[in-house]
């Protein structure tokens, strides 16, 4: 199929086969928390750790912001518009309803909104949720910076039982000059299916974690981004998906566009471990750079163990095609129209996977919207 | 009263100059044809009246009705009525090509300080001009020429055409990958839409289209000019005697 851009393969994905030595998939953790719990600043990982290399924390974070005071949000999130069977808002770093895990049975939507009001403060949060066996939560989780200068943190650790099923759709809205460490640890238990799609604009450093444990037998994963950057913005979406088990699947697809001075960083690893046999892992990520200034750093990577696995990755960057852009502006749209129409093209392929209907409304609606702005 | 003039236009792609002092006028309700051998300019010609990015023009002018072309980009002409059908139409996946459709005619009306056209009235339009051109309605709501046929892509362009109703119309060597079937078909779908108060030019190296769409007047481009003009039978006696004489006159 031909695409509305010109795309170059690039070279820098890493595909590992390896014997039988598996390493554990993990990463080194931000422990920003701590960091803003203690003041101690060298809790935080520095461009010299592998995982951090394009977003250095430590340098982001050159001094720690006395804790953020109590906030109150006075936006509605996103997706207030959608009905949702609960909402939870954490703001500053607070509760601001119920306490302990959230825990969902039947078929249930929630808001998570993660609301940063502070002016330069820090704060961060927690959250477990856990599903009921054969469970449905849709949740639609919110980062709203209606602060600034603030440094942010926020773990979930999300407990998939047998046969239950998760959609998490996450939009990050942060100040421009924000420090934000998002960080989910998914645990899907065979025969539950977990599927991701997050948005971000970025901000002065901004980082989208998901680490997932696959347990393979019939659970399946799709795990999607979509980032859309300008000015100096930073965006960070890193995952680590390690099949543990046979026959699993993961699909990731993550698309992008970068102008001005901003920065994307994409590392998508995806570990096979020994004796996985059966598993489906396909992986792709595909950007477009707009100016001359924004850089996008990509590592894809597969580790494979196992013998008996299908695995595909696929790593592009590229431009807006001239003749379509000149064919598009021929029958009348502006330069900026134009442009923008074949973004928001491009970026569709993501968009679709959505399936919650009210969630892929809200995402279509803002990546529209912002990709006028990116335009302008 | 002239619809389009162009007056000693001079077109140069990079360091070359392609158009060496072109002239035409095309009188309003006229359908002019411009044959000429590989190599004379006739895709210039196009790319440089829509506004195509790389086509300089270093001297000359181009009115339509009387109002400078050559000082609005591509999309600034389309809202004045240029309409450019491509020889080779391109395919954008993503884009329905209604939701196309519908965004370009309201970015012409805009530009132009005009209402948009309502959801029940574009759809009405679409399906008639879908009818007139024998093709599936269904085809508008996939990707725009995604998957299409040469003939298909060529009769798309012609439906894009009858619904943005331009008043100046550029079929750049339309005829180009048709079958004889298909052929009759676009031509037919042109041939509706010539209208007193609009104009029309046809780029083409063979007569064969000429036969479909019969023009006012004929002119001969070669090595970047009109080297000459007359009516319909100079098509023919291009057909018969080639272009020879006119390469050798330029």
């Amino acid at each position: 199929m031909s695409s509305v851009v010109q795309l170059k393969p690039r070279s820098t994905t890493e595909v590992q086969l390896m014997g039988s030595e598996a390493q554990a998939a993990q990463i080194d953790r931000a422990h920003l928390a701590q960091a803003i719990r203690t003041g101690d600043l060298s809790l935080l990982p520095t461009r010299r750790s592998e995982a951090w290399r394009w977003s250095d924390l430590r340098a982001a974070v050159r001094t720690m912001p006395a804790a953020s005071p109590e906030g109150s949000p006075e936006g509605e999130g996103p997706f207030a518009a959608i009905h949702a069977d609960g909402e939870i808002v954490i703001a500053n770093g607070r509760r601001l309803s119920g306490d302990g895990p959230l825990v969902i049975e039947g078929e249930q939507t929630w808001r998570l909104r993660i609301v940063s009001t502070a002016q330069a403060g820090a704060h961060s949060a927690e959250l477990a949720i856990t599903l009921a066996p054969g469970a449905k939560l849709t949740l639609l989780e919110s980062y709203e910076g209606e602060g600034a200068g603030y440094v942010c943190g926020f773990d979930l650790s999300l407990t998939l039982p047998e046969g239950a099923r998760c959609e998490r759709i996450v939009i990050l809205n942060d100040a421009a000059d924000a420090v934000t460490v998002s960080s989910a640890a998914v645990k899907p238990s065979p025969g539950a299916l977990f599927s991701q799609t997050v948005v971000t604009t970025g901000a002065k450093l901004q980082r989208h974690e998901t680490r997932i444990v696959h347990p393979g037998d019939g659970a399946a994963v799709r795990m999607d981004g979509i980032y859309m950057l300008d000015g100096r913005a930073h965006a960070d979406l890193t995952s680590v998906v390690e099949h543990r088990g046979e026959n699993g699947a993961t699909s990731q697809l993550c698309k992008g566009v970068v102008t001005g001075r901003a920065r994307a960083v994409f590392q998508g690893r995806i570990v096979v471990a020994p004796g996985a046999d059966g598993t489906d892992a396909r992986m792709r990520h595909s950007a477009l750079i707009l100016s001359e200034g924004a850089e996008i750093d990509a590592k894809p990577e597969l580790e494979i163990y196992a013998d008996d696995v299908q695995c595909a990755h696929g790593n592009t960057i590229g431009a807006l095609d001239d003749e379509l852009l000149f064919y598009i502006r021929s029958r009348g749209l502006p330069e900026t129209e134009a442009r923008a129409l074949l973004t928001e093209a491009f970026l569709g392929e993501v968009v679709e996977r959505i399936e919650h209907e009210g969630g892929r409304e809200v995402i279509t609606a803002l990546v529209a919207a912002r990709l006028l702005e990116l335009g302008r | 009263m002239t619809m389009l003039s162009i007056s000693n236009l001079h077109v140069s792609v990079g360091e070359t100059e392609i158009l060496k002092g072109l002239s035409l006028d095309v009188p309003a309700g006229e359908v002019h044809a411009v044959m000429g051998p590989n190599g004379a300019g006739k895709s210039t010609l196009s790319y440089a009246l829509a506004g195509k990015g790389g086509y300089e023009v270093t001297q000359g002018t181009a009115s339509l009705n009387g109002e400078d072309l050559l000082a609005l980009d591509a999309s600034g002409r389309a809202a004045k009525g240029v309409f450019l059908s491509f020889q080779y139409p391109l395919e954008i996946p993503g884009v329905p090509a209604l939701t196309f459709l519908r965004t370009a005619i309201n970015a012409q009306r805009k530009a132009r300080g005009e209402a948009e056209m309502g959801a029940p009235e574009f759809l009405k339009t679409a399906r008639a001009a879908a009818t007139s051109l024998k093709m599936d309605f269904d085809m508008l709501k996939r990707g725009l020429n995604v998957g299409f046929s040469g003939g298909e892509k060529k009769r798309m362009e012609i439906l894009q055409m009858a619904m943005l109703a331009p008043r100046f119309v550029i079929l750049d060597e339309t005829d180009s990958g048709l079958d004889i079937d298909a052929l009759r078909i676009v031509s037919e779908g042109v041939n509706a839409l010539r209208a007193p108060d609009r104009s029309m030019l046809v780029i083409t190296h063979y007569q064969r289209l000429l036969d479909y769409i019969k023009p006012d007047r004929v002119h001969v481009l070669s090595a970047g000019r009109i080297v000459a003009s007359g009516g319909p039978e100079l098509a023919l006696e291009l057909e018969r005697d080639g272009y020879d004489k006119f390469q050798r006159a330029a």
